[in-house]
């Protein structure tokens, strides 16, 4: 047997790690940005600490999705038991190919996010009363990851492991 | 559950009876001030300007001299006591210091004079300090630095850029000035890139030598002082001594008004109180003998006051109904479980003329979907306890906080039904800690189901709660229609819609592609796949045709109409947006289970254990925090974007009545008599 023909369960950990590597860098790029715009804020008005601190957050949900995609992809395919399964390669690639939306879309939306929620972050400092509307905007880009989180975990646990 | 209606009041009264009319008003809290009437000859405005202003200015003093007895005094504050909310204040006590306000003002003014002296204070030390910081090369010299010499000779003092022994400036003196009779250099103190040297030489030189030195580099010092230096310092050190002492006794005199603050606190809401009230003089139009004051009402309050007026003083008091046209303020009013959404409603903008108040119906929604998206039975009971405690704890917390922690509250309560529906106890605590602990698996069984073993049927019925969501708010704009007698509208833009959605839903169900989505193959009679087919075609050809009935031109109107029926795939966003029902469901619950894992990962020992205590209440507080944050900001958008965005536009003025607005302490105060 060829080692390629045993690169099944390689190519399904990539998967895992591409689903947790991409999502979670999306959003620590996006928190960080939407982070700058929240401590000049703070610089001018601590007291709006708590507020801009809420939605520093919303930009950080796609590495949990990235995470959840990656923890379920890990215990199918039997790594976190210490008891791993025998993958093939075309299972692997399915895998692999059912955990790129959240790591892609994770990673492009968390960086779009951040932005949205450094300008929702402007909104705070001139009008707090207008918080529930500034927290709105950064949940609109959030709809893409999440809808790419279904996907990603609707062909991850339907993909069938022997 | 609507929109309080507004009548509008006008009061007539005599001028003597103006202040205590004026008072019970403010007191009652219920009636904006508005005055549509216009100045003329026999109505005139008073000029409550400079009254205002000094009862502002006095509200800010008092404000000022908290904040100087805050930063000198601090008092202890919980992490909660921003929810304790104002102090309640017996009239007695409100009364003893009102009667010594002029008093209380002075002691505000002399505490903002202390901390202004104590700045210019520590003003004066720093220049102080720099003196002496100035003045240190100097201490080696023994003379008085403004000394110009003895009779025959001149003393220069300054310094040049070094480093420079002697012998380098008695070579420039001979260099440059070698005509010169004779001159003493003493190198008073050396820096590394600056030497202040003492020069001494003849009267009659020293412009010679100056000029020489000074080719070099040479500068007088900045500063000269009449003392020798090493004396000045002394002195100033003194100096600094003295003033610092002085900074301690006014601490020590502000640390002792620390009593006083609850008493300024007081006069800061009598005077804030006072300023309002004379903005409402200003206002109203006057005559020699009467006043006139005019007003919005809520209806159910307006028969009390035109009662307890007329009953208490010689006025005439009018209650008419708003004219048509005319822009009422808008104050909700709800059923206690609903009123606590009306802080979201709000926030998103209150209604505007003619809509009406959509928290009923939207709070069940709101309660329904934040506990699926949570839904953690353990987390649902933590969140409802701790609001609970909470709402117990500080009874007299603001109006709005205590709408927001009692929405949270059922919120909680609605995610721990969910929870036990679903079988979520932090995740899937109970199988970690009877497998690791106790060696047999034991899992509590789910209510209804476990989503992540059937999260098709989970994202079924997500959509399926969608719809109907959707739906309301497209009845709700059809009720609106209908009440306004717009009956054309109504069956264009909401009858035709319900038909074709649902001929299209009816026409979804029995497809293949919704059969392997819900694996199971709904078959319906003939008659009603037909039924669904005349229902698309006839809402979507009516569609076409009536969308764009303003337009008289029949091209454009059908073209109108096409882009009108190009909304379905706005319903089918909307509809798929209520997937986040599912995936933030799972997000809470996977999560939940990494933790437990990761814990479940120790060594099954003492240390194991703690270490699992720790992993667990850290992971889960973790998750609970952001997951509690994802479902109240989806949840809101749900309801926002998808719910409102069929029937509700927002963009009501809110009802600002003139009332006793006080920042620190509330007044115990009989209310209506």
């Amino acid at each position: 047997m060829s080692i390629m023909s045993e690169l099944g369960i390689v190519y399904a950990l990539l998967g895992a790690a591409v689903a947790v590597l991409f999502a979670g860098a999306g959003s620590a790029i996006g928190v960080g940005i939407a982070g700058q715009a929240a401590a000049g804020v703070v610089t001018e008005d601590p007291s709006k600490f708590a507020k801009v601190l809420i939605i520093q957050l919303l930009p950080g949900t796609q590495g949990l999705y990235g995470l959840l995609v990656g923890f379920i992809t890990l215990s199918n395919i039997g790594i976190l038991g210490g008891d791993i399964a025998q993958i093939d390669v075309k299972t692997g690639l399915l895998i692999l190919a059912a955990c790129l939306p959240i790591g892609i879309v994770g990673l492009l939306s968390g960086i779009a996010q951040g932005k949205t929620a450094a300008a929702s972050i402007g909104i705070v400092a001139k009008k707090p009363d207008q918080f529930g509307k500034a927290m709105l905007f950064p949940a609109m880009v959030e709809t893409y990851a999440i809808l790419a989180l279904l996907i990603s975990f609707l062909a991850v646990s339907g993909i069938k492991i022997q | 559950m609507s929109v309080l209606q507004m009548q509008r009041i006008s009061i007539c009264a005599l001028k003597k009876d103006r202040k205590p009319i004026l008072e019970k008003l403010q007191s009652m809290g219920i009636m904006e001030i508005s005055l549509s009437l216009e100045e003329d000859k026999d109505f005139q405005k008073m000029d409550t300007m400079n009254a205002r202003m000094s009862f502002e200015k006095a509200a800010a003093a008092a404000d000022q001299a908290l904040d100087i007895l805050e930063s000198y005094a601090p008092v202890k504050k919980s992490m909660l006591s921003a929810l304790e909310g104002k102090a309640l204040v017996e009239k007695a006590v409100y009364q003893k210091v009102t009667d010594q306000k002029e008093e209380l003002l002075k002691t505000a003014n002399r505490l903002y004079a202390l901390d202004k002296e104590k700045a210019e204070l520590k003003a004066n030390i720093l220049k102080l300090e720099n003196q002496i910081e100035s003045l240190k090369p100097w201490l080696a010299l023994d003379v008085p630095m403004n000394l110009a010499g003895t009779k025959k000779t001149a003393l220069l003092l300054g310094t040049m850029p070094g480093p420079a022994g002697v012998e380098d400036i008695f070579r420039i003196l001979a260099e440059k000035a070698s005509k010169i009779e004779g001159a003493d250099v003493q190198i008073i103190a050396s820096e590394p890139d600056t030497v202040y040297l003492a020069v001494l030489c003849m009267k009659t030189d020293v412009r010679e030598v100056e000029e020489a030195l000074r080719s070099a580099g040479f500068a007088k010092p900045a500063q000269v002082w009449e003392n020798q230096p090493a004396k000045e310092k002394v002195y100033l050190e003194n100096q600094i001594r003295e003033i610092k002492g002085r900074i301690s006794e006014i601490e020590k005199e502000i640390k002792g008004e620390a009593a006083v603050r609850e008493k300024l606190k007081i006069l800061s809401d009598y005077y804030r109180v006072r300023a309002e009230k004379y903005e409402v003089l200003g206002q109203i139009p006057q005559t020699g003998r009467t006043f006139v004051i005019s007003g919005y009402v809520p209806k159910q309050n307006a028969q009390e006051v035109e009662q307890f007026l007329s009953v208490n003083y010689d006025c005439v008091v009018d209650v008419e109904d708003l004219k048509e046209g005319e822009e009422m303020p808008i104050l909700l009013k709800n059923n206690p479980f609903s009123a606590s959404v009306e802080g979201i409603v709000e926030s998103y903008g209150l209604p505007h003329k003619g809509e009406i108040d959509p928290t009923t119906i939207m709070s069940f929604f709101y309660v329904f979907f934040f506990g699926m998206m949570l839904s953690d039975a353990a987390y649902g009971a933590i969140v409802a306890a701790a609001c609970f405690i909470v709402l117990k704890r500080f009874p007299r917390m603001g109006a709005g906080m205590k709408k927001s922690l009692r929405l949270f509250m059922y919120c909680g309560i609605s995610t721990l039904v969910w929870g036990i529906l679903f079988g979520g106890y932090f995740g899937n605590i109970v199988d970690i800690v009877s497998e690791k602990f106790f060696g047999h698996t034991v899992t509590v069984p789910a209510l209804w189901f476990v989503p992540l073993n059937d999260p098709m049927k989970l994202l079924v019925y997500s959509m399926l709660f969608g719809v109907i969501h959707l739906f309301v708010g497209l009845g709700i704009k059809g009720y609106m229609c209908l009440r306004d007698g717009k009956v054309m509208d109504f069956f264009c833009d909401v009858v035709l819609w319900f038909m074709l959605l649902t001929g299209l839903i009816l026409m979804l169900l029995p497809s293949d592609i919704f059969a392997s989505i819900a694996q199971t193959q709904i078959v319906f009679p003939a008659a009603v796949n037909t039924l669904a087919k005349v229902l698309a075609i006839a809402g979507a050809v009516g569609i076409v045709l009536m969308s764009g009935r303003s337009s008289k031109n029949p091209g454009v109107r059908i073209a109108l109409g096409a882009y009108d029926l190009y909304n379905v795939t706005g319903w089918l966003s909307d509809a798929l947006s209520y997937s986040r029902l599912l995936a933030l469901g799972l997000a809470t619950g996977v999560i939940a289970s990494v933790i437990n894992q990761m814990g479940s990962m120790m060594p099954n020992n003492i240390f194991g254990i703690i270490g699992f205590v720790v992993i667990f209440i850290v992971g889960h507080l973790l998750n609970l925090a952001i997951n509690l944050l994802g479902a109240y900001v989806h949840t809101n958008r749900l309801q926002f974007v998808e719910f409102f965005g069929k029937f509700y536009e927002g963009g009501g003025r809110p009802f600002n009545p003139f009332k006793t607005n006080t920042k620190y302490t509330d007044i115990k105060e009989e209310t209506l008599t």
